[in-house]
C-alpha cells in the first residue's frame, strides 16, 4: 500500500463518517415532511451527538469490561465496513482488500457484541432487544448472501468492487434477476437497520421496540458512539445497494483524490434520492407484528431465491 | 455476449413475473386480492402471448391473446367478484402450512421444476424455451396453493392459476396448442367455474361453511 494511496481512502472513510448522521437525519426530515410534522433539522443528530460526547457516562453496577468496550468495537466495524464498500472509488487498497462476503461477516461481528452488549447487564429490555435482534439477524443474513450470490453470478466474482464495475459496464437490459434482488435487497435493508415495517426507531414503546430495547443501558459517549455506528450501518447498506444495483458515477480505475473529490456529487444525489425513498417507504408501511417479521424476511429471502432462479434460466 | 433483444427481454419479464405472481398468490390471504392477483397473471400471461404473436407472426396467437384477456382478465375475475359479494366470503382462514414455510416448500418446487425441464428445454426449438420451467412451476405452485388452502374459493382460484401456467406451457413449448383444443379448454373452464359456482352455493347452504374439511364427514358414514 503506498502512502498516496491512503489519502483517497482516508477521504472515502471521512465523508462516510461525515455524512451518515446527515443521511439520518435527512431521511427524519423527509418522513416528518410526509406525515404533515414540523421537520426537524437534518443536522439534528450532530447536535445529539455534541451532547451526549459533553455528558459523564453512566454505568450499571454489574457492568462488565464487555459492556464498555461493544461501543468502540462496533463503531470500529462499521467504520472499517465504510472503507471496504466502494462508495466513492473502486480502486481503494481496503476495497480491494476484501470481498463481499467478509463484509457480511463483519456487519454480524457489529450485531454479535451488540447483543452481547445488550444481554451484559442483565435487565429484561435489553435481553429481549437482543433476542429479537438475532431473529432478525439470522433471517436477514441468509436474503443478504443470496443477493450477493446473484450479483456475483452475474459478474463472475465475490468482490464487490469488481462487481460494481462489471454491472457499470454491462449494457443496459431489462434484468429481472437485478430487480428481484434489488426488491429483496430492500426489505434486507429495511429489517437490519430497525426501520419501520420491523422496527420503529423512533419510539421506546417497551413492546415493540428492537434496536433502541439494545442501547437503553447506554448513556453520554456509549451512546453517542452506538448511534453514530447506527447512522454508520444505514449508510453502508445504502452503498451497498448503490454499489449492486446504481453502479454509475462511482470513479472506476487507479484514481486520486481529484476523481474521488468528483464522485461526491454523484454520490450525494443518490443518497437524497435513496433517503426520500425510504422515507415514503416507512411512511406507507404500518409496523409488524414481531411474530410476523420472519414472515417479512422470508419474502426477501424468497425475491433473492427467485432473482437466482431466473439468472440460471435466463442463461440456459 | 451478444445484445438480447427488447421484446426477448419483454417475454423474459414476463416469465418472471409469472413466477412472482405465483408466490403472491401463494402468499395472499384475503380472497378478494387473490382474484384481483389472478387477473393480474392473466394480463401479464395476455401480454406474453401477444409479445410472442408478433414476434413469431403466428396469427393464431393473437386470438389465443384476445381469448385470454375476454376470459382470463374480464370474465372469470368479474364473475369471482360476484360469487365473493353473494356468498360473503372475504377471508381465507389460515392455510394448513404457515407462510414463510409454504413458500420456501415453493422454492423447491421451482427448483425441482426447472430440473424437470431441463430436459425439455434441449429438445424445444421455439424462442421460449427457457421458459418451460417456469411455466411448470407455475402449475406446480397452483398445485400447491390447492393443497394448502382449505376454502372452496381459494381452491378454484388454484385451479384457474394452474390452468395459466398450462397455457404458458403450450405456449412457450410449441407456440400454443392447435385452435380447437384452445377453445375446447377455454370452455372446459368456464364451465367449471360455472358449475363449481353452483356447488358453492349447494356446499354452504349444507354446511353453512366454504371450508372444504366438513365434505370429509360424509365419507363412509352408516346411514
Amino acid at each position: 500500500m503506498r502512502p498516496a494511496e491512503l489519502i483517497p481512502q482516508g477521504l472515502e472513510i471521512g465523508a462516510a463518517l461525515a455524512a451518515a448522521p446527515l443521511f439520518l437525519g435527512w431521511v427524519n426530515q423527509c418522513r416528518a415532511w410526509l406525515s404533515n410534522r414540523r421537520a426537524p433539522s437534518p443536522w439534528l443528530p450532530y447536535r445529539n451527538m455534541r451532547k451526549l460526547f459533553a455528558k459523564d457516562a453512566v454505568l450499571a453496577e454489574n457492568a462488565s469490561a464487555l459492556f464498555r468496550a461493544a461501543p468502540y468495537i462496533v463503531f470500529s466495524t462499521m467504520v472499517v465496513a465504510a472503507g471496504i464498500i466502494p462508495s466513492m472509488g473502486t480502486r481503494l487498497p481496503l476495497v480491494a482488500a476484501s470481498d463481499a462476503i467478509a463484509l457480511v461477516g463483519l456487519l454480524a461481528t457489529a450485531r454479535v457484541f451488540l447483543s452481547l452488549a445488550a444481554m451484559d447487564v442483565g435487565t429484561a429490555f435489553g435481553t429481549l432487544g437482543a433476542r429479537r435482534e438475532m431473529m432478525v439477524g439470522f433471517l436477514a443474513e441468509p436474503a443478504l448472501l443470496m443477493v450477493i450470490f446473484v450479483a456475483s453470478l452475474i459478474s463472475a466474482t465475490t468482490a464487490l468492487p469488481a462487481i460494481s464495475e462489471h454491472l457499470a459496464t454491462q449494457t443496459l437490459r431489462l434484468n429481472p434477476s437485478l430487480a428481484f434482488t434489488a426488491v429483496a435487497f430492500t426489505l434486507v435493508l429495511l429489517a437490519e437497520n430497525a426501520r419501520i415495517p420491523v422496527d420503529n426507531p423512533a419510539t421506546h414503546l417497551e413492546l415493540t421496540m428492537i434496536h433502541e430495547a439494545m442501547l437503553i443501558e447506554y448513556s453520554a459517549r456509549h451512546l453517542a458512539l452506538m448511534e453514530w455506528a447506527a447512522a454508520l450501518r444505514l449508510f453502508n447498506y445504502a452503498c451497498i445497494g448503490f454499489a449492486l444495483f446504481i453502479p454509475w458515477g462511482v470513479a472506476a480505475g487507479p484514481i486520486g483524490p481529484v476523481a474521488l473529490l468528483l464522485s461526491i456529487p454523484v454520490l450525494t444525489a443518490k443518497l437524497a434520492c435513496a433517503g426520500a425513498g425510504l422515507a415514503v417507504i416507512e411512511t406507507l408501511s404500518a409496523k409488524l407484528r414481531v411474530m410476523r417479521v420472519p414472515e417479512f424476511l422470508a419474502t426477501a429471502f424468497l425475491f433473492a431465491v427467485l432473482g437466482l432462479l431466473v439468472h440460471v434460466l435466463s442463461r440456459s | 455476449m451478444a445484445p438480447i433483444p427488447l421484446d426477448l427481454q419483454l417475454l423474459d419479464s414476463c416469465a418472471a413475473l409469472l413466477l412472482l405472481l405465483s408466490f403472491a398468490m401463494l402468499s395472499q390471504r384475503r380472497i378478494v386480492s387473490l382474484v384481483n392477483l389472478l387477473a393480474v397473471q392473466g394480463a401479464v400471461l395476455a401480454a406474453a402471448t401477444l409479445l410472442l404473436a408478433w414476434r413469431t407472426g403466428q396469427g393464431h396467437l393473437y386470438l389465443s391473446a384476445a381469448l385470454t384477456l375476454a376470459l382470463k382478465v374480464a370474465f372469470l375475475p368479474w364473475l369471482l367478484h360476484r360469487l365473493i359479494r353473494r356468498l360473503q366470503v372475504y377471508w381465507d382462514t389460515e392455510p394448513l402450512l404457515n407462510i414463510s414455510g409454504t413458500m420456501l416448500s415453493g422454492i423447491l418446487i421451482v427448483v425441482f421444476a426447472f430440473g424437470l425441464a431441463q430436459p425439455i428445454t434441449e429438445l424445444a426449438s421455439t424462442t421460449m424455451r427457457s421458459a418451460i420451467g417456469i411455466a411448470i412451476s407455475v402449475v406446480l405452485l397452483a398445485f400447491l396453493m390447492m393443497i394448502t388452502r382449505r376454502k372452496a374459493m381459494s381452491q378454484v382460484i388454484g385451479f384457474l392459476s394452474m390452468e395459466n401456467g398450462l397455457f404458458f406451457g403450450a405456449m412457450s413449448a410449441t407456440y400454443g396448442m392447435p385452435m380447437v383444443v384452445e377453445l375446447g379448454v377455454a370452455l372446459d373452464v368456464l364451465v367449471a367455474v360455472l358449475v363449481l359456482g353452483v356447488f358453492f352455493f349447494q356446499i354452504r347452504e349444507q354446511f353453512d361453511s366454504l371450508d372444504l374439511h366438513h365434505l370429509e364427514s360424509l365419507k363412509g358414514e352408516p346411514r
